[in-house]
C-alpha cells in the first residue's frame, strides 16, 4: 500500500511537471488564463498526458498480470506479439478505410483477445519457459507478416507510410476523444485483472494446487484473454505499439511487493503510468527536428533492459 | 457414508484406461497409502480424490455428498492437496508461501485475524516459524518441504492428500516428514498418501489401497495387505519381509520374480 500511494504521488507529481514541460513552458497560473496558452494546455497537453498515464497503467498492469499468469518474469505483452496482434487488427480496419471510429479500437481489441488466447492455448497450461518463448516468436511473426502483407497491398503509397508511422507508437496530437475510447476499456481491462489477483498468487504453486486451492483455470484463462485483451487492444489503438512498459515497470516492482503477482497489479499500473508519462515528456524536450516516437524511444530503453536481464537470466542458469 | 469415498471409478486417458472400476472408503482420523507399480494409477486416483479430475463414469464422494456437486471453494477448504511436483515460482518468503494455503478461506479483503492465527500454527505446527521471512526458493530440500506442508496445513482441510511428499528427502527427513503426517492423522485429519517405499507404508498406514492396472488389488490393514504374496502380484518382486526391534515391520525388495 505505502507502494501504491508513492508511485501515486510521483505520478501525480509528473503528470504536474508534464503539463509545464514542452517546446512553449507554461507556468501553472496560465493553465487556466483563457488563451492560447490554457488551449495548449486543455486541448493538447491535458489528453496527451492523460493518454500517456493511461495507455502506461494499462500496460502496466497487463505486463504484470502475464508474468504471474504465465509464472514467467520475460512475459510482456510487446515483446511476444499481442500488441502485433492488436497492430494487426488495427491496421486490418484501416484497410478498410476506416468506416466508423469504433471499427478501429474494436479490431485492435479482437486481435489483442485473439492472440492472448492463442498464446493461452499454446503454453498458458504448461507454464515452460520454451514452449511460451516459441508461442511468442510464432505469434510475433505471424502477427508481423500479416501486418507487412497489408503495408504491401496498400491501396497507395501515402497509405503505407501512414500505417508505418502510425505502428511506431506516439501520442502527439491525441484528443480528448481518444482518452474517451481508450480510458473505459482499459479500465474495464484493469478491473478483470485485478479481480484475477488471489489466482495468480496461487498459480505460484503451479497448476495443480492452484486448483487444489479452487482456483478455476478456465475463468482465470478468460479473465486473462479479456482482461489483456482490452488494455493492450485499447493502447495500441489510440498510441500504436509501445513496448517494454509490461515488462520493465514489474521487474523493476517486485522486490518491493514482496514478488507476490497479486501485489505486484496496482504498483506495476502506477509504475507504468509514471514511466509512459516521463517518456513522453522526454521527446517532446528531445531537440529533434522531428519529434521522436515515443515507441521507439521505449524500445531505445526497453531493449538494453532486456538484454541485462537475460545475461542474469542466464548466470543464474548456468 | 462418512469419510471420502470412491465408487467404481473408470478413467481413460489418451485411450488408455488408467483408472478400471475403483472402489474404496477412507477413513478420516488415519493414514491411508496408495501403493502400487508405476503406471498404477495411483496418481490419477489421487486427483480424483481431491476433484481435479472428473472420472468418466463413476463417482466421488465426500461425506455422504459428491464431490463433483461441492463447489470448488468450499472443496478447496476441506481438502488440501499436496502435488508430486512441488513448485515455488515467485522469490516470495516462506510466510507469504504458507500464506497461500488461506486463499479459499480470504474474505473480500484477503487476509484476516482468522488467517494470521491459522498461518502461525501451521508454521509452528512443521517448525518452521523461525525461517518466516527467509525466501522460500533457497531453503534446504528438508526446509521447503516442511513450509509447502504448512501451506497445506495453513487451509486447516478436514483431508490431506499428498502424492509422494517423500521423493528427494533424505532418510531423517523421510521420517520427520512421516511423523509429522501421522501427527495430522492423529488429530482427527484423514491423510492419504501416495508412496513407493514399503518399510514406510507398513510404519504409517493405517489403510493400504494397493492398486495394480488401474484396479484394486487389496485393501486392508497394512498386515493383511503388505505379504509377500500380495506384493509378488502387485510389483512382481519377491520381498524380505522383517521384524524391526520396535516391532515395526520392514519389507526390502529382493528380486524380481521372472
Amino acid at each position: 500500500m505505502k507502494l501504491s500511494l508513492s508511485l501515486l504521488l510521483a505520478l501525480i507529481l509528473a503528470m504536474a511537471l508534464a503539463l509545464l514541460a514542452g517546446p512553449i513552458w507554461i507556468a501553472p497560473d496560465q493553465w487556466l488564463a483563457g488563451d492560447l496558452p490554457s488551449l495548449i494546455i486543455t486541448e493538447l497537453r491535458l489528453p496527451r498526458v492523460c493518454l500517456g498515464a493511461i495507455v502506461g497503467a494499462a500496460l502496466g498492469m497487463a505486463g504484470a498480470a502475464m508474468q504471474g499468469y504465465l509464472r514467467n518474469p520475460l512475459a510482456d505483452p510487446g515483446l511476444f506479439g499481442i500488441s502485433a496482434c492488436a497492430a494487426l487488427g488495427a491496421v486490418a480496419s484501416m484497410f478498410f478505410g476506416m468506416a466508423a471510429w469504433w471499427l478501429l479500437p474494436a479490431f485492435a481489441l479482437t486481435g489483442a483477445m485473439l492472440g492472448m488466447g492463442a498464446l493461452a492455448l499454446l503454453a498458458g497450461r504448461s507454464g515452460s519457459l520454451i514452449l511460451f518463448t516459441l508461442a511468442g516468436v510464432v505469434l510475433s511473426s505471424l502477427a508481423g507478416s500479416g501486418t507487412a502483407l497489408l503495408i504491401s497491398l496498400a491501396p497507395t503509397p501515402f497509405a503505407s507510410s501512414e500505417i508505418i508511422t502510425w505502428l511506431m507508437g506516439a501520442l502527439t496530437d491525441r484528443s480528448w476523444r481518444d482518452v474517451g475510447i481508450a480510458l473505459p476499456l482499459s479500465l474495464f481491462g484493469m478491473v478483470l485483472l485485478l479481480v484475477a489477483a488471489r489466482s495468480l498468487d496461487a498459480l505460484t504453486l503451479g497448476e495443480a494446487a492452484a486448483r487444489s486451492l479452487g482456483v478455476d483455470m478456465r475463468r482465470l484463462s478468460l479473465l486473462m484473454v479479456v482482461g489483456t485483451g482490452l488494455c493492450v487492444g485499447s493502447t495500441v489503438a489510440v498510441a500504436g505499439i509501445i513496448g517494454f512498459v509490461g515488462l520493465v515497470v514489474p521487474h523493476l516492482l517486485r522486490p518491493w511487493a514482496g514478488h507476490r503477482p497479486s501485489a505486484l497489479l496496482l504498483p506495476s499500473a502506477l509504475g507504468g503510468a509514471l514511466l509512459v508519462v516521463l517518456a513522453d515528456m522526454m521527446v517532446r524536450l528531445l531537440p529533434t527536428a522531428a519529434e521522436l516516437r515515443l515507441g521507439i524511444a521505449m524500445s531505445v530503453l526497453g531493449t538494453p533492459f532486456f538484454l541485462a536481464l537475460l545475461l542474469r537470466m542466464r548466470r543464474e542458469l548456468a | 457414508m462418512m469419510g471420502l469415498a470412491c465408487e467404481n471409478l473408470h478413467l481413460t486417458l489418451r485411450g488408455r484406461p488408467v483408472l478400471n472400476g475403483i472402489s474404496a472408503v477412507l477413513q478420516p482420523g488415519k493414514v491411508t497409502v496408495i501403493l502400487g507399480a508405476n503406471g498404477a494409477g495411483k496418481s490419477t486416483l489421487l486427483s480424483c480424490l481431491a476433484g481435479l479430475r472428473a472420472p468418466d463414469a463413476g463417482r466421488v464422494t465426500l461425506d455422504a455428498t459428491a464431490l463433483s456437486a461441492i463447489p470448488s471453494r468450499d472443496r478447496a477448504k476441506r481438502i488440501g492437496l499436496l502435488p508430486q511436483k512441488a513448485e515455488i515460482h515467485w522469490d516470495i518468503d516462506v510466510r507469504a508461501l504458507v500464506g497461500l494455503g488461506r486463499i479459499p478461506h480470504h474474505g473480500r479483503w484477503g487476509e484476516g485475524e482468522a488467517d494470521r492465527a491459522a498461518i502461525t500454527d501451521a508454521m509452528s505446527a512443521t517448525d518452521i516459524a523461525h525461517l518466516a521471512s527467509r525466501k522460500a526458493q533457497r531453503l534446504s530440500g528438508g526446509e521447503q518441504a516442511r513450509a509447502l506442508l504448512a501451506r497445506a496445513l495453513a487451509g486447516q482441510p478436514e483431508w490431506l492428500l499428498a502424492d509422494e511428499p517423500l521423493a528427494n528427502l533424505d532418510p531423517a527427513h523421510q521420517l520427520d516428514a512421516l511423523s509429522r503426517l501421522s501427527a495430522c492423522a492423529q488429530a482427527g485429519m484423514g491423510v492419504v498418501l501416495v508412496l513407493h517405499d514399503l518399510t514406510h507404508a507398513a510404519r504409517i498406514a493405517d489403510q493400504v489401497l494397493l492398486l495394480k492396472d488401474g484396479a484394486v488389488l487389496a485393501d486392508g490393514s497394512a498386515e493383511a495387505v503388505l505379504t509377500a504374496d500380495i506384493l509378488g502380484e502387485a510389483f512382481g518382486i519377491s520381498v524380505h519381509i522383517g521384524q524391526s526391534v520396535d516391532g515395526s515391520r520392514f519389507i526390502v525388495p529382493a528380486a524380481k520374480c521372472v
